[in-house]
């Protein structure tokens, strides 16, 4: 079929109303809309994904700490995935208070003192120091449980650093580490 | 919207409610029923593309704002490390917004060509036209401060001369770079500035652009027979016709773009700006940016500092005094043939700027060849072409454009947008009809 100039002009609008095949008409759409819609879709992905950590970011993922530097009932805060993490060498009284309330009725997240600490390294704590509720940096040796305290909302947590009293969900959360020398671990 | 009834009719209750509050869906639908020229060619597809380059850049600067450090001795490394290699996609995002620096300028160059063969620029379209002007000089200053930000040997040097540039002006030459600088040099304070404004100047160009278009709307479209519509007969509603006109032409107008985005993205680029800025060394070859060549070659063209910072600022300012240069009311020059030959020289004479612009000043053009020396340089350089293509360039608006208005007898015009299409012989597909300005 060959339109001529001349219908258009005294028909402007005949060409958009086809008469012919509506069924092709729809098909241009949805194929038009289809690739459209994949197009935008294969642009905002990046302009998504680029807010995601970069490379570099991702890079820096793990570090070594010399606990030999840590003394007896000393904790250390370091910086990892730039977040604080403590390094605590427990003293022995404090493990048996930990170990002592492993079964306690008010422990919000149950584990024992034992999951959260290395096989023969149980004097050594390693959590990240972000309180699990809206991630404030707990203060040592206050509290009820001899552990740490919250300063933002009141969350205390015991020697084991398990959360007992206040609105923090969790305990607070032991990094994946590992002992790679007899004083050195490597966190991340 | 000028004489455009508005048809909109609100569909549902809270459309009716909106309507009497903020009748924004009104605007829009207004927009779309906006009657057009059925008579717009594809170069009428610029002013989408445009709109869409600007969304590009916009989207993606803002993006490319999020890993980018404004300091001296950040800007490069997180430019060409972090952004380039680290962050996902950052490659992409940086080949889309420094390839559409540059697909953005194709477009605004067509466009401007565009109006200035339809005569879009004369009444009642002179203050679209001066917006337009604004919004060309807001984009070289933009695309200008955004080439500092790599801060590679060429954003650095390129800052130092543009930005000397206006110590050419007496007395306040000195104090006005030294507020440009904010130092005794280009340093970390005109870097910082620069992102700054860099980031401004794209809002700033779509609030223009906003004005633009409307003041589009007031007088409606041009068109390439470049006679007023005189009735309903001669147009289309935006929509569909010039939406999907618009959709179509900016489809292509991506493949260019992502030939240069994904298969040579440096191809426009200098690769001294792969070096680190170095404020003890200059490139022995400096030059800016493609867009900007003519007017550089016009800067060397002229012997004089002061005089060439003013041919430069000229070359630009005869763009905005046009409306009032050209006094024929023939607008298009579909019926001007004279004055169309004297268009098509001064495109080939902007080219030839664009090219002397690119090259060594005293670069042979026959090579091997020694002319005479005329003020300092040999005729058979790239300073003399300059000269002679500078001296067109303002001809062509100073002389030809006024005296041909007065002297030149245009063809006989159309009576109304509908004529020249009736014209064609009966037979003709439906598509050439809307082809070049070749057909009458």
């Amino acid at each position: 079929m060959s339109i001529k100039v001349a219908d258009i002009l005294a028909h402007p609008t005949s060409n958009t109303e086809g008469p012919a095949d509506p069924g092709r008409r729809d098909f241009i759409h949805i194929a038009a809309t289809t690739v459209a819609l994949g197009g935008i879709a294969a642009v905002a992905w990046p302009l998504v994904d680029q807010m995601n950590p970069a490379a570099d970011t991702l890079a820096v993922a793990s570090i070594e700490f010399d606990i030999a530097k840590v003394a007896l009932g000393q904790q250390v805060e370091i910086i990892w995935r730039k977040q604080p993490v403590f390094i605590r060498h427990r003293t022995p009284a404090e493990i048996a208070k930990a170990v002592a309330a492993d079964h306690a009725s008010d422990l919000k997240d149950p584990e024992l003192d034992s999951q959260r600490v290395k096989p023969g390294h149980a004097e050594w704590l390693i959590v990240l120091a972000s309180c699990t509720h809206l991630g404030c940096v707990p203060t040592f040796a206050q509290g009820e449980y001899g552990g740490w305290l919250c300063p933002c909302h009141g969350s205390q947590y015991d020697t084991s650093a398990r959360i007992r009293k206040g609105p923090a969900p969790k305990n607070l959360v032991v990094p994946e580490y590992a002992f790679i020398g007899p004083t050195k671990v490597k966190i991340g | 919207m000028s004489d455009h009834p508005s048809t909109y009719q609100p569909g549902s209750a809270i459309e009716r409610w909106l309507d009497t509050r903020l009748p924004i869906v009104r605007f829009g639908a207004d927009l779309m029923t906006f009657p057009t020229p059925r008579n717009l060619n594809y170069w009428y597809t610029f002013g989408g593309i445009l709109a869409f380059c600007l969304g590009v850049q916009i989207v993606t600067g803002i993006v490319l704002a999020m890993h980018y450090d404004a300091s001296g001795a950040g800007a490069f490394l997180s430019v060409n490390r972090g952004i380039m290699r680290d962050v996902n996609y950052g490659w992409l995002i940086r080949g889309l917004h420094a390839n559409g620096a540059s697909m953005f300028f194709i477009a605004v160059y067509l466009h401007i060509l565009r109006g200035l063969y339809y005569g879009s620029y004369k009444a009642p379209r002179e203050v679209l036209w001066l917006l337009g002007c604004v919004i060309y000089v807001l984009m070289m200053a933009t695309a200008f401060m955004g080439y500092v930000l790599p801060w590679g040997q060429m954003s650095f040097w390129g800052a130092k001369v543009i930005t000397s540039l206006f110590g050419a002006f007496p007395v306040i030459g000195k104090p006005l770079t030294a507020l440009l600088w904010g130092g005794f040099a280009v340093d970390d304070p005109t870097l910082n500035r620069f992102f700054s404004l860099h980031y401004l100047l794209p809002f700033v160009i779509a609030a223009v652009v906003g004005l633009h278009i409307w003041a589009l709307h007031v007088p409606g479209n041009n068109n390439p027979v470049g006679i007023e519509v005189k009735s309903k007969a001669d147009t289309l509603p935006f929509h569909p016709y010039y939406t999907v006109k618009d959709l179509f032409a900016i489809s292509v107008f991506m493949i260019l773009f992502a030939v240069f985005v994904f298969f040579m993205p440096e191809a426009l680029g200098k690769v001294d700006n792969q070096v680190m800025a170095d404020p003890l060394k200059t490139p022995a070859h400096i030059v800016p940016e493609w867009y900007l060549l003519p007017f550089y070659a016009i800067l060397r063209a002229i012997p004089d500092k002061l005089l060439g910072v003013l041919g430069l600022a000229g070359a630009l300012g005869v763009l905005f005094a046009l409306p009032w240069l050209d006094f024929s009311k023939v607008k298009s020059m579909r019926y001007r043939p004279t004055y169309r030959t004297f268009f098509f020289v001064w495109i080939v004479a902007c080219a030839a700027l664009g090219w002397c612009g690119s090259q060594e000043p005293d670069g042979q053009i026959i090579k091997g060849f020694a002319g005479p020396i005329f003020i300092d340089y040999d005729i058979n350089s790239v300073t003399w072409l300059s000269r002679i293509a500078s001296l067109y360039y303002f001809a062509y608006f100073l002389v030809i454009t006024p005296l041909l208005g007065l002297i030149e007898t245009p063809l006989p015009v159309p009576d109304s947008l509908f004529t020249p299409v009736l014209s064609h012989p009966a037979g003709v597909p439906v598509g050439a009809a809307a082809a070049p300005e070749t057909k009458g």
